[in-house]
């Protein structure tokens, strides 16, 4: 009842000067709204670059030659050519394994009547596209026949088709000559536009690993050993136990170095979400110093306020109001212009989050625990820097305060 | 019958930089319900410091000072803050209206403090805007009335809690001669006719006419305490 009347009272003063309380809140509106913006777009492109990381593909672990010592020099990773299909295939069969494609890379031109545009030409095999989580847009992906026969069959990646069949009649059923053998394009991929690294995924001709190493490389080793984990918790376990299997496969034994190198995203991601975390209390830094600043803008107002009506206060102390009644009322408004300006902050903040949205194409989020903190922060503000104020106001002597000019 | 106001041997001493002021130097003097009393002098008099003690607004430094019989010289401030708001009603020069608030409204601050719930306050604002014959300036805000009015509108706020006193400090001073006889004729008229009791400061002798009795300060003591047997009307 008490808070109910105080309340009243404090509204029925903010409304009395409104174009004083419109821009006492400013502040508070301002910051809040920046907050919300910057946490949104903030957030936004945490997602965005966890769904990148995600797009690489469904708990992927990669097999890469390592290095070898050759006559005393150590070439780089890759440098070793020790991995084979049948690595792969014995990988198959590990407890955790979901699937696993080989992957052989060369860079070559590709030619499709009078255009030709060169690229990279990788030989998977057909469990590629579960393992990157990459769908066709058209036709179909080889399939393990078509590996088996080495067959002169093609899937081409979004750039491609744009590069060789710049008219847009289907490229499905036509030939491309790569390194003067042609293909059959059976298929075409999704577009899934750069990697994290800034490559052009896109920018790729699939043909069967048989296909690749036979006419192509000419090797019986692989770049490359896609392994998907069937589940995310499984990936550790996977990760080494594809360790053991090869270092077993390769007749290493300690204090001899692995001539290969098992990776997964897992380390990628954590840095990715360390970096959300450090940039999320970055924003939270900036939200705090924008609402400090739009509370010390209240705490002014407030002042000038108490001095303005130091009339009004001397007269409400002798119509009954006690020093406590005073100071509430005084705190009472500075609590209600925060939190009503933090309100319209939040609704500022977000229509600012979708025009950015819209002129950006920024993926944004505004997650709904930062609305109930910038609600909950402004009203402390308000308590915080309203407090001194009204303290001030109540401890006036109601007859010097009658008497003020 | 009980006297509203009963002083006895009031001094007020107060520190003024470095010099210690006596503004009252041993006051006595007793109002009883339903008097009309003019508090006289010239400025430096003490008269506004006695007004202050009576209103509750200060407290005595010696001497005692029963309101209504009650001993009130040693209450906390939240305690008179209360009888203030309960038992006392004030009239200013400068009127002391909230701006942008309707005549309604500021006549009902008073039981806002008080605890009078809406419904009733409603009620009683427009019936004391009637007593002193401006209700129909209810709606009205104080930018758009009289000087004259305003002070209604103050003088309607004294009233709301029913009073056991009305103060009022030279509640003429602002205004011109004809809204001064208004203001001082309703005074007067509610006095007779309600039976309130009402302490007016004025050092004008023209508005002192109006009061039954006349209590004149000087130097902090009263020096004189006359009924005024010609009243103006």
């Amino acid at each position: 009842m008490r808070l109910k009347l105080t309340l009243r009272i404090a509204l029925s003063a903010l409304v009395r000067n409104k174009a004083r309380s419109l821009l006492t809140m400013l502040g508070i509106v301002i910051g809040v709204a920046a907050v919300i913006v910057t946490v949104a777009i903030g957030v936004g492109a945490r997602t965005s670059v966890q769904q990148s990381i995600s797009s690489l593909g469904s708990n992927l672990i990669v097999v890469q030659p390592g290095s070898v010592t050759q006559t005393g020099a150590r070439t780089g990773f890759g440098g070793a050519s020790t991995l084979t299909p049948d690595d792969g295939l014995a990988i198959a069969k590990l407890p955790g394994v979901a699937s696993v494609s080989p992957a052989v890379s060369l860079r070559t031109q590709v030619v499709a009547g009078a255009n030709n545009w060169q690229t990279t030409i990788t030989g998977v095999a057909p469990t590629y596209t579960f393992i990157r989580s990459w769908p066709l847009a058209q036709g179909a992906f080889f399939n393990e026949n078509e590996v088996a026969s080495a067959a002169k069959v093609a899937v081409l990646g979004a750039t491609v088709v744009a590069e060789l069949f710049p008219n847009d009649d289907s490229p499905i059923g036509q030939t491309v000559i790569i390194k003067g053998a042609p293909y059959t394009v059976i298929g075409t991929l999704t577009p899934l536009g750069q990697s994290g690294l800034g490559t052009d995924q896109d920018d790729v001709v699939m043909i069967p690993y048989t296909s690749a190493m036979e006419r192509l490389t000419g090797l019986t080793t692989v770049n490359t050993l896609m392994i998907s984990a069937a589940t995310q918790d499984q990936i550790s376990a996977v990760t080494s136990s594809v360790t053991q299997l090869l270092e077993a496969r390769h007749r290493i034994v300690a204090p001899q170095v692995d001539d290969f190198q098992v990776r997964n995203l897992q380390a990628i991601a954590q840095t990715a979400s360390q970096t959300g975390t450090v940039m999320e209390l970055l924003l939270a830094g900036v939200a705090a110093v924008s609402l400090v600043v739009g509370g010390i803008g209240i705490m002014n107002i407030m002042l000038v306020s108490v001095t303005e009506r130091t009339r009004e206060i001397g007269l409400r102390m002798s119509v009954g109001a006690r020093a406590a009644t005073i100071l509430r009322q005084f705190l009472a408004e500075s609590v209600v212009l925060s939190t009503i300006g933090g309100l319209i902050g939040i609704v500022t903040g977000a229509i600012g989050t979708l025009a950015v949205a819209a002129l950006t194409h920024w993926p944004t989020a505004i997650p709904p625990q930062w609305i109930l903190a910038s609600v909950a922060f402004s009203a402390m503000v308000g308590i915080f820097f309203g407090y001194y104020p009204a303290r001030k106001a109540a401890q006036l002597n109601p007859i010097e305060a009658l008497r003020f000019e | 019958m009980r006297p509203v106001v009963e002083v006895s041997s009031v001094r007020k001493e107060y520190v003024m930089g470095n010099d210690l002021v006596c503004a009252l130097r041993g006051v006595d003097l007793a109002v009883e319900p339903g008097e009309f009393v003019a508090v006289m002098g010239p400025s430096g008099s003490g008269k506004s410091t006695f007004m202050h003690l009576v209103g509750l607004l200060d407290t005595p430094s010696a001497g005692t000072y029963h309101f209504e019989g009650i001993e009130v010289s040693h209450l906390s401030a939240d305690e008179r803050a209360d009888i203030r708001g309960r038992r006392l009603g004030f009239v200013f020069q400068a009127y002391n209206l909230l701006p942008r608030t309707s005549a309604s409204e500021n006549v009902e601050l008073p039981m806002v403090y008080a605890g009078t719930p809406e419904s009733e306050r409603i009620q009683i604002a427009l019936d004391k805007l009637e007593m002193v014959g401006i209700r129909h300036l209810a709606n009205h805000h104080p930018n758009q009335m009289s000087g004259g009015q305003q002070q209604r509108v103050a003088i309607a706020r004294s009233l709301v809690n029913n009073p056991g006193l009305i103060l009022a400090d030279e509640p003429t001073g602002a205004l011109d001669t004809k809204s001064s006889q208004d203001v001082m004729r309703l005074f007067a008229r509610l006095n007779d006719e309600q039976g309130i009791t009402i302490m007016l400061v004025t050092h004008e002798p023209d508005v002192a006419a109006y009061a039954r009795r006349i209590v004149t300060f000087r130097d902090g003591v009263i020096t004189g305490d006359t009924l005024n047997e010609r009243r103006a009307a």
